[in-house]
């Protein structure tokens, strides 16, 4: 089966004041159809910046330096801007971090929608695109009259729910949610959670999950991404993550998790995440990292295959054990 | 004992205007107090709109009670004048949620931590005065000089926020009202927070009310919790006690709502249906949550259930506990484990 995403030698950088800052570097990601990946790391670690740069929306100064992503046989950095644009929303749907406040509150939910629809397409008659709004609504366990209110009407939730319809709008093949319930509270969070699975799994769509919080990926995901300073350091299963986590790294953030067994034990990670305009050398982890050798301090470790599909980014597997 | 803060039957009203009958109660009929010789961690958990941050507010004097009165030190906090008022604003302190809106983005972080200084004349010389600032900047586990001197935008989220911690810390505070301190942060950032707010409760002796959502992260912090659904008391109690063994339905949902980093335990296991909160609906005279309550009666609808002790640290409001004593809602300190 061919990945329904293939991501290679994928590299973003910013052009700032104070120098070059890589966000992204050579960074090779697959994905299936029908398969969540959860993408985590902490603040500054590139998950935001992968995201648009998937949907080309990096802006200067930043710059997609190299590389391919695929999406459905289509490498979208070849298209030209007026393919691309249709491409955003069919092919690939992007549902950014705080999404609920882009909603324009002086417009009719309806009418985004609608304007969404019609940038795509033209030769749908209105009642179609009408009811293909409502319907989308109603997917994502929202009353048809939705589409008649304005955005002050609506819950956060409510709100959240809204985006995620007008994602799934056009059926894309590939939906990014940029930390969709970071503002919410838990109750609502996992009704939002809940709703994604649910569209995800009637239309079989892929769907990529960027977030720092490990727990609601055990919840929701399949395999699990994580970042650090612009590399992945690793990418498993969710089961594997969570049970045998390979990188020093990803050992730590699972460490680092609350759980009610040890009352008052908090452990978090060392240090801070490094600037990526003084991105440390070797492997960028090597400061904070307790296993740290010296061949971290200078080589950059390459991704490798451990134990048949796990990749991870680090010298202590270098035998290829 | 002397009670250094007391909420007695405090109720808040925002209301729509003059002539509008419509208002919303965020906080409804609550009592709770704070020993003076005891200082203990609450934490006052629900979802938005459940009526947390309203008690901050009140709690911090920004706000007035429409019913009850909120006591410091036996004086009614509206009514604290000159000097009384300037105690109480130096030894009730707070954290925000957002360490980002907090600073002057003109201002280096140093100014957040020398105006108070000024304020309070805590210092009598200038030398002193930065003792004083590098001593509580390290007691949150900074380093000074990686500190002081910078603009915000310079310092990460979890950075800021710990020097919202010092600020406190300076200033010797005996209440810490922490608003979802660790919200915005990394996770990765969030034990060193809360660690941070510990030691000021175990070195300092400072009583904290910690407003979360967050049960796992108030399960490490706090001793006692108190659990608001539109402005009621739904449950509380000792802290271990209502997380590990939640009766009312409400707080069932909430834990049972938490992502847990545990492939064993997924959500969905409970048979609640996740509904959220419908802002129409204004509740009636019965239990706020019975619009959502899957084990809801008739009575529920009628009724507004008191809070039913279960035991000596844990009482709920439902009726499905009918059978236990009614604790009055003035007395719930009793249950709250210090």
């Amino acid at each position: 089966m061919t990945p329904i995403l293939q991501i290679r030698d994928l590299q973003v950088s910013y052009y700032t004041d104070l120098g070059r800052a890589v966000a992204l570097n050579r960074v090779n990601l697959d994905l299936n159809a029908g398969e969540k990946l959860g993408l985590v790391g902490e603040s500054g670690s590139g998950k935001s910046t992968m995201a648009l740069a998937m949907m080309r929306m990096i802006k200067p100064p930043g710059r997609i330096e190299s590389g391919s992503v695929t999406v459905g046989g289509v490498d979208l950095m070849t298209l030209n801007e007026e393919e691309m644009r249709d491409a955003r929303l069919s092919r690939i749907a992007y549902i950014p971090q705080g999404a609920m406040n882009s909603l324009n509150p002086v417009m009719r939910i309806g009418a985004q929608m609608v304007d969404a629809v019609r940038a795509h397409t033209t030769n749908m008659s209105k009642d179609d695109v009408v009811e293909l709004c409502k319907k989308s609504l109603e997917s994502v366990d929202l009353k048809r009259n939705v589409y008649e209110m304005y955005a002050h009407e609506l819950s956060g939730g409510m709100k959240q729910r809204v985006c995620i319809a007008i994602g799934i709008l056009l059926k894309p093949q590939l939906i990014i949610a940029d930390e969709p319930t970071s503002a919410l509270d838990v109750v609502t969070q996992r009704q939002v959670m809940e709703t994604i699975d649910r569209v995800q799994k009637e239309m079989g769509t892929a769907v990529i999950l960027i977030g720092h919080d490990m727990g609601l990926m055990a919840q929701f995901v399949d395999k699990v991404a994580v970042m650090y300073a612009g590399r992945l350091t690793e990418v498993s299963t969710v089961k594997d993550m969570f049970s045998t986590p390979k990188h020093p790294y990803a050992q730590a953030l699972i460490s680092s998790l609350p759980n009610l067994k040890n009352k008052g034990v908090f452990q978090g990670i060392p240090g801070l995440a490094p600037s990526l305009l003084r991105i440390p050398s070797g492997c960028a982890f090597h400061p904070r990292c307790p296993q740290c050798m010296d061949i971290c301090k200078s080589e950059i470790p390459a991704v490798r295959t451990v134990d048949g599909d796990r990749l991870v980014a680090c010298h202590l597997y270098s035998e290829g054990a | 004992m002397a009670k250094l803060l007391e909420f007695r039957n405090v109720t808040k009203t925002y209301t729509r205007g003059l002539f509008s009958e419509a208002g919303t109660t965020a906080l409804a009929d609550f009592s709770m107090s704070l020993e003076e010789d005891k200082p203990t961690i609450m934490t006052v958990a629900g979802e938005s709109g459940s009526g947390k941050t309203t008690l901050a507010m009140l709690l911090l004097g920004f706000i007035e009670p429409s019913k009850g009165e909120i006591l410091y030190k036996g004086k009614n906090i509206s009514r604290l004048r000159g000097a009384d008022r300037l105690t109480f604003r130096r030894e009730v302190q707070a954290v925000f949620q957002d360490p980002f809106a907090v600073f002057n983005p003109f201002y280096t972080v140093d100014h957040l931590l020398t105006v108070p200084i000024e304020k309070f004349k805590l210092a009598k010389s200038k030398a002193e005065a930065r003792n004083k600032m590098e001593e509580s900047l390290t007691a949150v586990g900074l380093r000074p000089e990686d500190i002081l001197g910078r603009f915000p935008h310079q310092l990460s989220g979890g950075q800021r926020q710990r020097i919202n911690v010092a600020r406190a810390l300076l200033l010797k505070p005996k209440v810490l009202v922490a608003d979802e301190p660790v919200s915005m942060v990394d996770a990765s950032l969030r034990a060193n927070i809360l660690e941070s707010l510990r030691s000021l409760h175990r070195d300092h002796g400072v009583s904290i009310v910690y407003i979360t959502h967050d049960l796992t992260t108030a399960y490490h912090v706090a001793n006692s919790i108190v659990v608001l659904y539109k402005g009621g008391v739904m449950e509380g109690g000792d802290v271990e006690r209502v997380i590990q063994k939640p009766e009312h339905p409400y707080t069932r949902l909430l834990i049972d709502s938490i992502p847990w980093p545990d492939l064993s335990r997924r959500w969905g296991n409970d048979g609640i249906v996740v509904k959220e909160s419908d802002i129409s609906d204004k509740g009636g005279k019965g239990c706020r949550f019975a619009a959502r309550c899957p084990y809801v009666k008739e009575q529920c609808h009628t009724a507004l259930p008191p809070l039913y002790k279960i035991s000596e640290q844990q009482v709920a409001s439902c009726i499905l506990h009918d059978s236990h004593p009614v604790l009055p809602a003035a007395q719930l300190t009793d249950v709250l484990p210090v």
